[in-house]
């Protein structure tokens, strides 16, 4: 089994690489084949309380698609052409066995499409735990507080039936510590990349954080330090390139090469959404209480960023897409959603019109997980790039 | 019954119920143009999960955004609504509906009697079955800064049955976040006893949609429950609930079923009553409202009814018995909206499917996809092979849009038809008893 305390920062994006491209999961069921009661648990984007599965001794693994990896053969018979790429993915991995030694899955609530997927799992997978997860658009404790801590107590009973793992409040509070310094050395790479993205470039820095959907926390926790360290000690020539925020890609994930391409067009992407449920807190949250599934709580409700999939108001979301633009120093923002994606293409003119009012440079465009042509979007991107710095 | 038989066959003229409905349709339309001199207070709010009976115990008017989507993609408006929104940023990818609203809205939100709708004092977000409300009324919001917000949450019936955290935390958002809105913008006190008088009232009008719906039982089938079901049999339920009128209406359109029954007489279609049962049809999906009369004679001409839709309960699913109760009326109108087709998990919505083939004595099972609609589509292909599987029934498929008329290709929906309906008569002349889907396992 690889260790995860790379020699170098290329060794460190090797192994990050190859975690990524796994479709069979090789760690997940390595690390589930130590122990009897240890279970895995698929979910999907974007967010869901990691910090729980932890702590009943399972892993939770993120499925975000098998992306440009995987021909879709099977999945294509499941979804009209006018539905998003994603769960063709998602299902064509299930069909084909790469998720059969997954004990379950969650579907967090985000949109219909993964609504009506969980349906699906629940026919064709019907021996596993298969679980949407109702998230409540209100914000108040007393309502929304308490109907999604009692969503989250079904959550735990029914996980438990799977092992027998009765969870304690100091497994709790020790996971939401992990979790805490997980989000943590995250926020630190970020800063990495924000500060010198020179350095830790786009790519890069998605397949680090890519392997935060699928390690072990504490294996996650070392190997990111390791990362930091190595990547301090890198010098690197800064180019001439703007700094762009990339906005709508939570869950569908654009293919590497997007991701890749945009930043040889000219522009560094200093902040994303892509794997927004890893970074879903941005504070540390008390680990040490009497009522850890009540900080959980209370952080859903009440810390939960201004995405797509939370109730809040159109002004609210480009206020919090300004201040990013700010706080990174961004020269622009670059719109990027999967085609067909409700969610993220529903509240893309009101994020234009309000970069519009402040005056900050946009261009947008769609794609699929498995695009496999950028020319176009280079072209643009280019373009977007030599427009902001003509203008500078 | 204004019908008059004419050499042989019955002439059309309208039938009372539908008088009645064109009557109440144009009243509420007129009192909505008149909210300045009378002070009305107006709701904007969805259909699926719809809180009609609180709105009218407020003495509020409701105005549905979808359903005035629909208006404008029968008046042939939505081509010019959708382009304006999509020229705003909105992608070609997403719910046309919502598109065809804001972009009716910045045209000068007129509504389908020509008057302008006055805007909204409250956006009541009931969020049933589809998250696209989400976004649809924070966009709205934006338009309309000045409304007031009732968000009400419906959690999704994921596992397939209705959680009773799940009903508390509705009851909780009425108390808490729904009633007070409407108290503050109607300046009326909440009176419980007066919303459980509409309950009751919608629970006999349920009584009397339900056999309508179930007179589809009959061959041939008096009515269409999918094309008549959207043009007469459903909408009254929607604007109306709750209202003694809304009782009438039902009445009334039981007697002309009867009638209609009592003659041996097919549904009524554009072209007069249907003479020739051909093909009984359930069909999962909601239909093209831009060229509604067009995709109607497509399967009217060949003889095809609709006996049973899943469109049709998106506003409320009652043929399992539930009906709006006025004991703990608040409780009752969370288990309504829990209820509702598109907030039940992908095998219920099978297992209703299954039913109104059975009970219906269907001939034939008939998906029709919208291209921007994912709360309906996403699942649908599987939801075709598993009734496919299960019935050995014939299943069609064909694609359109709610209001783009883009993406409404007649010959391709007629070619597809055409098959499918090929595949029904080899079906027809292999098959060897009548009554091969019995309704027995219902009881
Ligand atoms: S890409 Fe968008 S539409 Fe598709 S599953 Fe994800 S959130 Fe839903
Ligand atoms: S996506 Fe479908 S259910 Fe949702 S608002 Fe649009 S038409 Fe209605």
């Amino acid at each position: 089994m690889e260790t995860w305390m790379p020699e170098t920062y290329d060794d460190a994006i090797t192994q990050s690489r190859a975690l990524f491209e796994d479709l069979t999961y090789t760690y997940p069921r390595e690390w589930k084949a130590k122990a009897d009661t240890r279970r895995l648990i698929g979910y999907l984007p974007i967010y869901i309380p990691r910090e729980i599965i932890h702590a009943l001794d399972m892993l939770p693994v993120g499925l975000f698609g098998a992306g440009d990896r995987l021909p879709v053969v099977r999945g294509d018979a499941f979804f009209q052409s006018y539905i998003c790429h994603l769960p063709r993915t998602v299902i064509e991995l299930a069909l084909n066995g790469n998720l059969d030694d997954f004990d379950g899955f969650i579907f967090p609530s985000i949109c219909d499409v993964i609504r009506n997927l969980s349906g699906i799992f629940r026919m064709k997978m019907g021996d596993r735990y298969v679980r949407y997860l109702d998230f409540p658009q209100n914000f108040n404790p007393e309502v929304g507080g308490t109907y999604y801590r009692s969503e989250l107590e079904r959550l735990i009973d029914d996980l438990s039936k799977l092992n027998g793992v009765v969870l304690t409040n100091s497994a709790l509070n020790k996971a939401i510590h992990l979790y805490n310094r997980n989000r943590n050395l995250l926020q630190r790479l970020d800063s990495i990349r924000v500060d010198r993205p020179h350095v830790v470039s786009a790519t890069d820095f998605y397949l680090i954080r890519r392997a935060g959907q699928i390690l072990e926390v504490e294996e996650c926790n070392r190997f990111w330090q390791r990362v930091i360290d190595l990547a301090d000690s890198i010098v690197r020539e800064p180019e001439d390139k703007i700094r762009v925020v990339v906005s709508g890609s939570f869950c569908e994930q654009p293919p590497l090469g997007l991701i890749k391409t945009i930043e040889n067009a000219g522009c560094y992407i200093v902040e994303d959404d892509f794997q927004l449920g890893l970074n879903w807190f941005r504070h540390e949250l008390p680990a040490d209480t009497d009522d850890p599934l009540g900080v959980l709580v209370d952080a859903y409700l009440n810390h939960s960023p201004a995405s797509s999939a939370v109730y809040t108001t159109e002004e609210a979301r480009g206020k919090a897409l300004l201040s990013q633009v700010q706080e990174q120093k961004a020269d622009g923002v670059i719109f990027c959603a999967p085609s067909f994606c409700d969610p993220a293409l529903l509240d893309r003119p009101a994020l234009e019109q309000s970069m519009d009012q402040n005056h900050i440079k946009h261009f947008s465009f769609q794609y699929h997980e498995n695009l496999g042509q950028f020319h176009v979007i280079k072209e643009q991107a280019g373009t977007f790039a030599d427009m902001v710095k003509l203008w500078e | 019954m204004n019908q008059q038989k004419q050499a042989g066959t019955i002439k059309i003229q309208k039938e009372n119920s539908m008088l009645k409905q064109k009557q109440m349709l144009a009243e509420h339309f007129m009192a909505l143009s008149q909210v300045r001199e009378t002070g009305k207070k107006v709701v904007y709010t969805f259909v699926p999960g719809n809180l009609t009976e609180l709105i009218y115990t407020f003495d509020m008017l409701p105005v549905y955004p979808e359903i005035n989507a629909l208006q404008s993609g029968m008046r042939k408006k939505s081509h010019d609504y959708i382009r304006e929104a999509e020229d705003l940023g909105y992608s070609e990818d997403v719910c046309s509906y919502v598109k065809c609203d804001i972009g009716m809205m910045l045209q000068g939100n007129i509504g389908p009697t020509g008057q302008k709708l006055p805007d909204p004092d409250i956006l009541l977000l009931s969020y049933t079955g589809c998250f696209v409300f989400m976004k649809w009324f924070e966009n709205l919001k934006q338009l309309y800064p000045n409304a007031e917000i009732a968000m009400l949450h419906i959690p999704y019936q994921e596992a397939g049955r209705i959680e009773p955290d799940a009903v508390n935390y509705i009851k909780k958002q009425l108390l808490s976040e729904v009633i007070p809105v409407f108290e503050k913008v109607s300046g009326t006190s909440f009176e419980e006893k007066v919303l459980a008088k509409k309950m009751d009232l919608s629970a006999q009008a349920e009584d009397l949609l339900i056999e309508v719906f179930d007179s589809a039982q009959q061959k041939p089938s008096p009515i269409d429950a999918y094309f008549g079901g959207v043009y007469y049999i459903g909408p009254i339920f929607t604007a109306f609930r709750g209202s003694e009128s809304c009782v009438d209406y039902y009445r009334e359109l039981v007697k002309d079923v009867d009638y209609r029954i009592q003659n041996k007489l097919g549904p009524l279609t554009p072209d007069g009553y249907l003479e020739q049962e051909q093909y009984r049809l359930v069909v999962e999906g909601p239909p093209n409202w831009t060229h509604f009369r067009n995709f109607w004679k497509i399967f009217y001409d060949q003889g095809a009814v609709f006996v049973g839709s899943s469109y049709t309960r998106v506003g409320g699913v009652y043929d399992d018995g539930f009906r709006h109760s006025p004991d703990d009326p608040l409780r009752s109108l969370a288990e309504y909206c829990l209820g509702c087709y598109t907030n039940r998990n992908l095998p219920q919505r099978i297992d209703l499917l299954e039913r109104f083939i059975r009970r219906y004595h269907a001939d034939g099972f008939l998906v029709n996809s919208i291209k921007s609609c994912n709360s309906f589509s996403a699942g649908q292909l599987v939801m075709m092979r598993d009734l496919e599987e299960r019935l050995q029934i014939p299943v069609g498929f064909i694609e359109t849009d709610l209001v783009d008329p883009r993406y409404y290709s007649y010959s391709n929906i007629k070619n597809r038809l055409d098959s499918f309906f090929q595949m029904l008569d080899q079906r027809h002349t292999v098959r060897v008893t009548d009554d091969w889907l019995s309704d027995d396992v219902l009881a």
